[in-house]
């Protein structure tokens, strides 16, 4: 144990590692051009807007959809634990909470009653998984996947139907459970604003990737000091920039204004002050000068 | 004991009762119900081809039920149909199949109702080996295959991030169907085999607090429905597959009336979750 530590000290070992990857089905392309790494002791968002390819591309990351194009490289014998965003049980499977912990693995009594513990649920360890709010199947979910110690923690909107107090905590517990077993997380989040702290890279999809950069280059910009603190809300307005341009499905791009052009410009959406957030990985370069390409 | 014919259709309904009720189970969960009738209804083309190639009718049956099952999975690939038209088409054809094959065959004289309803009171002590231990290998199996099986039943994707690769309990999961199907047709017969595995597991979904409670509670419930409707076709001299699934649905029924003890609340609990907690 104290091996390892210090072997993640030095060099964190890489979980997973996307490289150039696409996912075609049904005639289109779901998401494309997707790099992306998730070290160990590492919290990965990915945001963007609906359709934009985030669940496709952590499905991806774990094996769950292969890719079209690209590779995926896990680390041998990887651990997942892994929280989807949506999970519908049928009525007739009678399934208790505490029998939902031991899913997809054995744990011990005590390894349940305390992940339990963490999520907030141990009193819901006897209820009915079908008999649950939104907001407590989603905790139940999250204990189910953390009570593993997984190697690598992929979360699919954690806090959906979770209220605002209950989401803070969440978060706090998502990262807990990174200090405390020191796993990757790769996490798909629509709200920024309270995971931003602790995210090492946030990656922007929409259908490629937009753009990615360290949150701290974000924080480091006088308008998000300026709002940070007092007003947490407007801090996320700031970050969950508007996409005010369309990629059409011949490859062209709308913009706010209604007009069409080949191309991104580059007053375009999302190049507000990131400071340097990561713009080089805006993904158009190979259409520029090359209309109707794709 | 084993030389009168209603203790051996006892028995040998009994042990069939115990591996459908648990298989029965996942079929209800996974809403397999139509596809476990395909599978069945396939089973007459099994009988058929078993007549021309001079096979053993179990194997043939089982032959032709998991064929039937690996044709719907390629089907349902190549995506132009849905699942439920694909089942249709499967299981209507491979009755008419069958039976447009047995008439062929002037050669053999073929019981129909036999094949199509079951006969149990003639089961043979032979049959009775074959029921309890294919039974066993089935039950076997479905015991190892548990887990992954469960988890890919709740979320196939879950199932497979985590490693449990549901891909493959999915394939054993229908031969064990296809399995259990050769083994029912004499008793229960073709037509009545999906009402073996639904009714017993839905009956006891009222009274299962967790998936394993619901599957043991299946079985039970399942021999119960033999001998209620074994005696009572001794009875009332009816027939014996039907009075069995007539039992079963009595069951189901009477798991229908609310009962008189306060129940535990489960049903509608509210989303007061968060406010519990803040």
């Amino acid at each position: 144990m104290l091996e390892k530590n210090t072997a993640a000290e030095r060099a964190p070992e890489t979980l997973v590692e996307m490289h150039n990857a696409g996912v075609f089905r049904a005639g289109r392309w779901l998401v494309r051009g997707v790099d992306l790494a998730v070290r160990r002791g590492e919290i990965v968002t990915l945001i963007g807007p609906n359709g934009s390819g985030k669940s496709t591309t952590a499905k991806t990351a774990i094996g769950v959809v292969k890719p079209s194009e690209g590779h995926v490289h896990r680390a041998r014998r990887l651990k997942v634990g892994y929280v989807p965003q949506k999970v519908t049980l049928d009525w007739t499977l009678p399934l208790s909470v505490e029998r939902l912990m031991t899913l997809t693995g054995g744990a011990e009594p005590t390894a349940i009653g305390a992940a339990l513990e963490a999520a907030g649920i141990a009193h819901l360890a006897r209820r009915q998984v079908q008999a649950l709010s939104g907001g407590e199947f989603q905790r139940a979910l999250l204990a189910r996947a953390l009570l593993r110690e997984p190697d690598l923690l992929v979360l699919d909107e954690p806090v959906q139907g979770v209220d605002f107090t209950g989401e803070v905590a969440l978060y706090e517990l998502i990262r807990n459970i990174r200090d405390r077993i020191g796993c990757g997380i790769l996490m798909i989040s629509h709200d920024l604003h309270i995971v931003m702290a602790d995210t090492d890279t946030v990656i922007c999809l929409n259908g490629h990737v937009c753009c990615r950069g360290a949150p701290q280059s974000v924080m480091g910009s006088p308008e998000y000091q300026k709002l940070f603190g007092a007003r947490a809300a407007e801090a996320l307005a700031l970050y969950r920039h508007h996409h005010d341009h369309t990629h059409l499905a011949d490859g062209r791009v709308r913009h706010a204004d209604g007009s069409v052009t080949d191309h991104c410009h580059a007053e375009d959406g999302h190049h507000h002050d990131h400071t340097d957030g990561d713009h080089a990985g805006h993904a158009h370069k190979a259409v520029k000068g090359e209309p109707h390409a794709r | 004991m084993l030389d009168d014919f209603f203790t051996r259709a006892l028995i040998a309904g009994v042990g069939l009762a115990l591996v459908t009720g648990p298989l029965g189970c996942f079929v209800v969960w996974r809403r397999m119900a139509y596809f476990g009738d395909t599978m069945a209804h396939s089973a007459l083309l099994g009988v058929a081809l078993s007549l021309v190639f001079e096979l053993n009718l179990m194997i043939g049956v089982f032959l032709v039920a998991a064929l039937a099952s690996l044709a719907l999975l390629f089907l349902e690939r190549r995506g132009a149909l849905s699942t439920d038209a694909l089942l249709g088409i499967l299981s209507h054809s491979t009755l008419a199949l069958g039976l447009v094959m047995v008439a062929f065959m002037t050669w053999v004289r073929v019981d129909l109702m036999g094949f199509l309803f079951g006969d149990i009171l003639a089961v043979s002590r032979l049959d009775i080996a074959f029921i309890y231990g294919g039974g066993a290998a089935v039950l076997a199996l479905l015991v190892m295959l548990w887990r992954p099986l469960l988890a890919a039943t709740v979320n196939t994707d879950i199932a497979q991030a985590e490693g449990l690769n549901p891909g493959r309990s999915r394939f054993v999961f229908m031969l064990l169907m296809a399995a259990v199907i050769a083994i029912a047709m004499k008793i229960v017969g073709i037509l009545l085999i999906t009402a073996l595995l639904i009714i017993p597991a839905a009956t006891a979904r009222r009274f299962a607090g967790g998936p394993e409670m619901m599957a043991v509670l299946a079985a039970l419930i399942g021999a119960a429905s033999v001998i209620g409707g074994l005696i009572g076709s001794l009875e009332f001299d009816t027939p014996s597959g039907p009075s069995i699934v007539v039992a079963a649905l009595a069951l189901f029924v009477l798991s229908l009336v609310p009962s008189p003890l306060p129940q535990p609340q489960q049903g509608k609990t509210a989303d007061h979750a968060t406010e519990d907690r803040s």
